[in-house]
């Protein structure tokens, strides 16, 4: 192999999930011994290009080249017996085996063929931890007793305990503190020096520029850039790179009532309307700081951020599904029960949270039950159900807001992405709900339907609705929202009318994080 | 990841079966066609036809190999009546199952209720005492294994498991291992062939309105759409305000009320009360269930399919014993019968 060749060259590689076109021809090459940084927006199709890396996505299309030759891999152990680790950002250790016993998983020095040589393996787990500077991370301790940070650790001398010649790394620094950061970098700087390759992927520029050598920019499931010098490369170029769009969104007309707003966001009728919503001092240890919000009726207000940096949680604790360590939620000026939903519920609230599936839909039922669900009350009597006026009732709100198909009595699992969401809206729309929570309103939802959600959300608002909106993607946030809140690592580090701020600028603001409030 | 090439395959069959009178049905629901539409009554529909089909079957069997004895009048009232107390337990732990809970606890429930009422104290206050006795402790069963369950955060397995054993050995306690005989007329003229009505046996009127109540509690209230919507996905469940906890908690209330109202019907049937009443009821009941189409995840069953489960495997057990086969092989066929539902359970649904 040539000095220069590339250790790892992927071409054109394609795969597609129903509905979404994840990777749309990405072409990465990975140099030996070069620390290779992925950048991209969510849902830029990063996550999805490393898990064919790994070996855990089989891709559509496209060739993988290692080492000079085409291979195919088909299962992380094929892709772990090439030399090539993942360490991802959700760590995938057993929690109740030892250190040494996760470290060799799969790959126990064995006697016979299946009798564990123990002290063996905990000789050679604890000589990984001393190379990786963790010595005092004991080979016997059980994994859930260790920290966040130590698991890392513990990842990555599993990743070493293979003939290991790439490494790639999925937000490693995310949990980790300052001091344990520069102790990864030194690691990491370490097997570059061995001749290890390492994919590195992060969301901090700052961090890009300390360790990486080249940059390949990922959006809308294309390798925008690639190669490009990490050390080098002006940020605002890199940003373009991250936003310059090849979607269009297209956002309703704003009503002219929003333009004429002063700063602060006043609604329309300006000061006259009280808000709805009125959030004071809320937090959650760990996850998000005192937060002071207040939302009028007929406002938007988005907070952008990225993921972990709070916004999920803020609005889930808003919800009353996390009890908030301090503060408080008051609707009308009455402060609601801290964590409880059905209090948050009454009060009118509603939230769309964001694992439609997971937390919203009730996937083996009707449109009509999963609409009703929150007002069963408004269609019974002593318990017994009127399913005559419920579905007349889940039918008029699937007409309001064009549901397709627009009869109730299909299984909602029939539905796309966007009608479902708006069933989740149409659930709310028909308890009455003032106050409506959105969490990544349109994940999962393609691009036309999206257009429609962004009406019927503008739609509801115009209508008196207050709406907090969560997103990771800036233009819908700034689209979308008459209020812009910039979260980061569970501080608001801005705030300001959506018009006054641009994407590059929120994502300055998110990445960088320049703190001015 | 592969996924389901058509709508047909995706929809799963309704959590509740709905009534196949074509009420309301309206041109709307005719219009958008079998495809989309159809599935979640259509596979229900599947289901509960393919267990009376079942039935049908081992009628037909039963009636080959011994036409005199098996279609007699009175061994009809015996199948019944056999079905009668279990079906009562199945049509609880239908709910508790169908909410993604599980109660293990419902035999020994019986045998507690069973023996506490028939007590020499309880006796004392005649009907009423036995009757009302059997379904408190029913009651009281449940209502501990509800709030272990919904507030105590147990995992159900466990918790009714640890009433399983507790109940079983208070019931050995009160009898000290001996038969409470019942000397209530009242209570034993109603096993008695003058008080059938129409032919039918009181126990077994027990059993159809208990049916008849459960489907539509099931399928007409919003406390049947509550269980449904907890077990289908308890998280969006409780983001969309429903109170789960309390859910919970009347559900095992119930399947303790259901047991209450078997062990009284035990009662009837055998005049007397005994610990070892009621044994392994919770496998019978459980099993009944899944070959009705419970799914044991939750959110999806039908009373109609477990109700038939019931009396399918009470037909086979009557039919082995005409033909004089051991229990031996009776259970290895259940067993069997067990597999085949569930394996076509399996095709039928879908993959997440």
């Amino acid at each position: 192999m040539a000095p220069d060749a590339p250790l790892l060259s992927m071409t054109g590689i394609t795969k597609a999930f129903p509905g979404v076109r994840a990777l749309d021809g990405v072409d990465l090459d990975v140099l030996p011994g070069e620390v290779h940084c992925l950048l991209g927006q969510n849902g830029a199709g990063k996550s999805t290009l490393i898990k064919v890396l790994a070996g855990a996505h089989q891709p559509d299309g496209g060739r993988i080249n290692w080492r000079g030759e085409d291979v195919t891999l088909r299962s992380p152990i094929a892709a772990m017996r090439l030399g090539i680790a993942t360490i991802y950002q959700e760590l995938d250790l057993v929690e109740g085996l030892s250190v040494a016993e996760n470290v060799f998983l799969g790959h126990e020095p064995t006697s016979a063929g299946f009798v564990v040589r123990t002290r063996e393996a905990r000789a050679a787990a604890a000589a990984l931890l001393r190379r990786l500077g963790h010595p005092e991370i004991g080979a016997g301790r059980l994994v859930g007793e260790l920290s966040a940070a130590q698991q890392q650790i513990v990842s990555m001398a599993r990743a070493l305990s293979h003939d290991v010649r790439l490494i790639v790394m999925d937000e490693p620094s995310a949990a980790l503190d300052p001091d344990e950061v520069d102790n990864l970098f030194r690691i990491v700087a370490d097997l570059t020096a061995d001749g290890v390759a390492v994919v590195y992927i992060s969301h901090r520029l700052e961090e890009i520029r300390r360790i990486g050598d080249r940059v390949t920019v990922l959006k809308d499931g294309r390798a925008v850039a690639g190669g490009l010098p990490a050390k080098s490369t002006p940020t605002s170029d890199v940003v373009a790179l991250m936003t310059g769009r090849t979607v269009e969104y297209v956002f309703p007309e704003r009503p002219s009532a929003h333009r004429s707003r002063p700063v602060a966001g006043a609604p329309r009728g300006a000061s006259a309307t009280a808000p709805v919503l009125r959030v004071r001092g809320l937090a959650r240890d760990g996850e998000f700081a005192p937060l002071d919000l207040d939302l009028h009726p007929g406002e938007i207000v988005g907070l952008a951020g990225l993921v972990g940096s709070g916004r999920s949680e803020i609005l889930e604790t808003v919800y009353g599904a996390r009890r908030p360590s301090a503060g408080r939620v008051e609707v009308d000026g009455t402060p609601l029960r801290p964590g409880s939903v059905r209090a948050a519920v009454r009060a009118g609230l509603g939230l769309a949270p964001e694992e439609r599936k997971a937390q919203a839909l009730l996937m083996l039922e009707s449109v009509t039950r999963n609409v009703s669900v929150s007002s069963m009350s408004r269609f019974s009597r002593g318990g017994w159900l009127d399913r005559r006026a419920e579905r007349a009732a889940a039918q008029r709100a699937v007409r309001e807001l064009s549901l397709r198909p627009d009869n109730p009595d299909v299984p909602i699992r029939a539905l796309s992405g966007g009608n479902q969401q708006k069933a989740v809206l149409a659930r709310w729309l028909l308890r009455g709900c003032r106050v409506l929570l959105l969490d990544e309103p349109t994940r999962g939802v393609d691009v036309g339907a999206r257009a429609e959600l962004y009406a019927v959300i503008r739609r509801l608002a115009a209508d008196g609705l207050a709406v907090l909106l969560v997103s990771s993607e800036v233009p819908e946030v700034l689209g979308l929202a008459d209020r812009v809140l910039v979260l980061r690592e569970g501080r608001v580090v801005h705030a300001a009318p959506a018009r006054e701020l641009d994407e590059s600028r929120v994502l300055d603001l998110v990445m960088e994080g320049s703190p001015t409030s | 990841m592969t996924q389901p090439a058509s709508p047909a395959q995706q929809g799963g069959p309704d959590t509740s079966e709905r009534p196949a009178a074509p009420e309301k049905a309206g041109p709307a629901r005719k219009t958008a066609g079998a495809g989309l539409l159809g599935t979640l009554r259509e596979r229900t529909d599947v289901r509960i036809l393919s267990l009376l089909g079942v039935l049908a079957v081992l009628v037909l069997i039963g009636g080959v190999t011994k036409p005199d004895e098996f279609l007699d009048t009175r061994n009809l009232q015996l199948v019944l009546t056999q079905s009668s107390v279990i079906g009562v337990v199945t049509v609880g732990v239908t709910f508790v199952i169908m909410s993604g809970g599980i109660d293990l606890s419902v035999g020994a429930i019986v045998a507690l209720a069973s023996v506490w009422a028939t007590t020499v104290a309880s006796q004392e206050y005649g009907f009423w005492g036995v009757l009302c006795t059997a379904l408190l402790v029913g009651l009281g069963c449940g209502l501990v294994n509800g709030v272990l369950v919904a507030y105590g955060g147990m995992v159900p397995f466990i918790a009714t498991l640890a009433m399983l054993a507790s109940a079983r050995g208070l019931a050995l306690q009160i009898t000290g291992g001996r038969t409470q005989v019942v000397s209530i007329d009242g209570i034993l003229r109603l096993g008695e062939h003058d008080s059938y009505l129409l032919g039918i046996p009181p126990l077994v009127l027990v059993f159809a309105a208990v049916t008849v109540v459960g489907w539509l509690v099931l399928n007409r209230t919003t406390f049947g759409r509550r269980t449904v919507a907890v077990g289908g996905n308890a998280e969006a469940a409780r983001l969309a305000g429903i109170d789960i906890r309390r859910q919970r908690l009347y559900l095992y209330l119930l399947s303790g009320l259901c047991c209450g109202i078997a062990a009284f019907l035990l009662i009837v049937l055998s005049g007397s009360g005994q610990n070892t009443n009621g044994n392994l009821y919770e496998l019978d009941a459980i099993a009944a269930a899944i070959i009705g189409g419970t799914l044991l995840s939750g959110g999806r069953g039908t009373i109609t399919g477990s109700v038939l489960g019931v009396l399918i495997f009470t037909t086979i057990t009557n039919i082995f014993a005409l033909n004089n086969l051991q229990t031996d092989v009776q259970q290895i066929a259940k067993g069997a019968i067990i597999v085949a539902a569930v394996l076509v359970q399996r095709r039928t649904s879908t993959t997440p």
